[in-house]
């Protein structure tokens, strides 16, 4: 791995050298470097690029790292990952993409992630996107996530991208069983003339679920982006979606949370708030000695924390 | 040193011009704990945020330790040791009451120990508060006396408190008057000019000022005014209204 790749591996990741637990590293379309552990256990699809992960029921405190790294401008791929979490486990799993494209050529990377996850499992997913080179070829990430959470069992998940991705459109399904929760935080910021769409479908069949779907985003310069939650009750059970977003310079942003009941006792809420960064925060932080400029950082990084 | 010379601000209204400060002159000297009084909509709370440079004077001139200090900035003016405390303190989704104390002191790698002693002085429980966030979760007395301790752990040579009390309890009502008495001890070049009603603020005063209708109205020692103000009855805003028209019938 050259240098490059280990800097987006450090952005992704927070990986400085081989994680600890499972892994898998894939660098420019191919798997360099892999280990399963006694409780998780990775391998190689046979009819189409990707990996399954198989984690086994009663698995606690173990975590799985499947980094990407594409730095060889021009390439496109689509990866298909399945995880299949078992009973009573609690585990941690870190995906995350970094590209980096000094080329002429478009470079993307579409992962689509199953998840199955199974009674009383707990699984914490972080995932980040991050782009980086100077190159004219854009760098792109359509991730789809799928996640079926089975009774009792719940899923974190962090969803980060703050820098260099030129066009994504990031869409999540969810179907949660009795008393399943899910938990989605997603923290967005686009420049320049960066697009990004959130897409979330969060279905609740099952008596008791729960769902929580929160974006925090800042649009900057000329990006778009657009957030698309969908909750749908369909029973007796608790829903919340949010955008909350922060807009400058000449940026747009679209919100369009939604939410479909089809049972009486689905408890559904929905908010969004877009506006600028408020003028009296940043005269509080000037009368702490901070400029304007020091101040709109302070505030967005907390905003995005 | 605070010094304001013949200071006016003009806001337009409607078409017009109308003055909320009206050639306002005082100084301030070190070491001294001034409070401005007045009734409502007289332009105290301008002249505060003219002082911090959150407004700018149509006319006028504001020094700072002999310095005209009137064209800087806010970032400039707290950088030369003005401190200012809002009436109305901003909330700051994801920002914490910790991030908060350290932007405020200068030092980024500030202790929790330390931030945790501002908020004691304040009267909040430190360990409770100190990874807040300072956004709607806090009600606004906790928000009223974190603002506070940001001016705490700015210490700086000149604080400025915009009605310091308002909102805040009786039991943090006699936190604040020890604050106030803590911050002069701690610094005795420090000066502090606190825009109140509250007679036990004014108690404490080595002066008051009492603006009404954009102007001072009177300025003297707290021993000469206070009485004064307060001989019929405890409310400021109706001695200061009498004092106002007393003032104009000797004009007349």
């Amino acid at each position: 791995m050259d240098a490059i790749q280990k800097r987006i591996l450090e952005e992704v990741a927070d990986l400085h050298g081989v994680p600890e637990g499972a892994y898998n590293i894939r660098a420019n379309g191919v798997s360099t470097d892999r280990r399963s552990t006694a409780n998780i256990e990775i391998t190689s699809k046979e009819d189409r690029s990707g990996i399954d992960i198989h984690i086994k029921p009663g698995t606690k405190n173990e975590s799985c790292h499947i980094p990407v790294v594409l730095s060889q401008s021009g390439l496109e791929e689509v990866v298909y990952n399945d995880f299949y979490i078992g009973a009573d486990s609690d585990v941690v799993i870190v995906a995350g993409c970094g590209i980096d494209n000094c080329g002429g050529k478009d470079s993307r990377h579409d992962g689509v992630h199953r998840f199955f996850v199974e009674k009383n499992a707990h699984v914490r997913y972080v995932e980040k996107h991050y782009g980086q080179g100077n190159g004219t070829g854009k760098k792109i990430l359509n991730p789809v996530t799928e996640v079926h959470l089975a009774e009792d069992s719940s899923m974190e998940m962090e969803m980060v991208q703050i820098r260099g991705v030129d066009s994504t459109i990031r869409t999540t399904t969810a179907e949660l069983a009795e008393r399943a929760k899910l938990v989605v935080r997603e923290r967005l910021m686009t420049h320049e003339d960066q697009r990004a769409e959130s897409i979330y479908i969060v279905t609740m069949q099952g008596e008791g679920a729960s769902a929580d779907v929160v974006s925090r985003s800042v649009a900057r310069d000329d990006s778009y982006q657009k957030f698309d939650s969908r909750i749908v009750g369909n029973c007796n059970c608790n829903g919340h979606t949010e955008c909350d977003a922060i807009m400058m310079d000449h940026a747009h942003i679209l919100a369009v949370p939604q939410l479909e009941a089809n049972d009486l006792n689905a408890s559904l809420i929905h908010e969004a708030a877009i506006g600028r960064i408020a003028g009296e925060q940043i005269i509080k932080l000037e009368t702490l000695g901070l400029t304007e400029a020091e101040a709109e950082e302070e505030i967005i990084n907390g905003f995005l924390k | 040193m605070l010094e304001l010379k013949n200071v006016t601000f003009d806001v337009a209204e409607e078409h017009q011009q109308k003055e909320i400060i009206r050639n306002v002159s005082f100084t301030v000297d070190d070491n001294r704990f001034v409070v401005i009084t007045g009734p409502n909509g007289g332009g105290k709370s301008t002249l505060a945020k003219l002082i911090a440079g959150i407004e700018r004077p149509t006319s006028g001139s504001i020094y700072f330790n002999g310095e005209d200090i009137t064209g800087l900035s806010v970032t400039e003016r707290a950088k030369k040791g003005i401190g200012y405390a809002f009436q109305q303190p901003v909330r700051f989704k994801g920002i914490e009451v910790l991030d908060l104390l350290r932007i405020a002191s200068g030092d980024r790698r500030m202790s929790v120990d330390k931030a945790c002693g501002y908020l004691s002085e304040v009267g909040l429980c430190a360990r409770d508060y100190v990874r807040r966030e300072v956004n709607a979760s806090l009600s606004g007395g906790e928000l009223k006396r974190i603002e506070i301790a940001t001016v705490l752990a700015r210490s700086p040579e000149m604080a400025v408190f915009d009605e310091p009390e308002a909102g805040i309890d009786l039991w943090s009502f006699q936190n604040l008057i020890r604050v106030f008495e803590h911050m002069r001890e701690k610094n005795r070049q420090r000066s502090i000019l606190v825009i109140s009603h509250q007679e036990r603020i004014l108690q404490i005063a080595d002066e008051i000022i009492v603006i009404a209708d954009g102007q001072v109205h009177a300025h003297d020692q707290r021993e000469a005014l206070l009485p004064e103000l307060m001989s019929n009855g405890n409310a400021v805003n109706m001695a200061c209204s009498k004092l106002t028209g007393s003032m104009e019938k000797e004009n007349q």
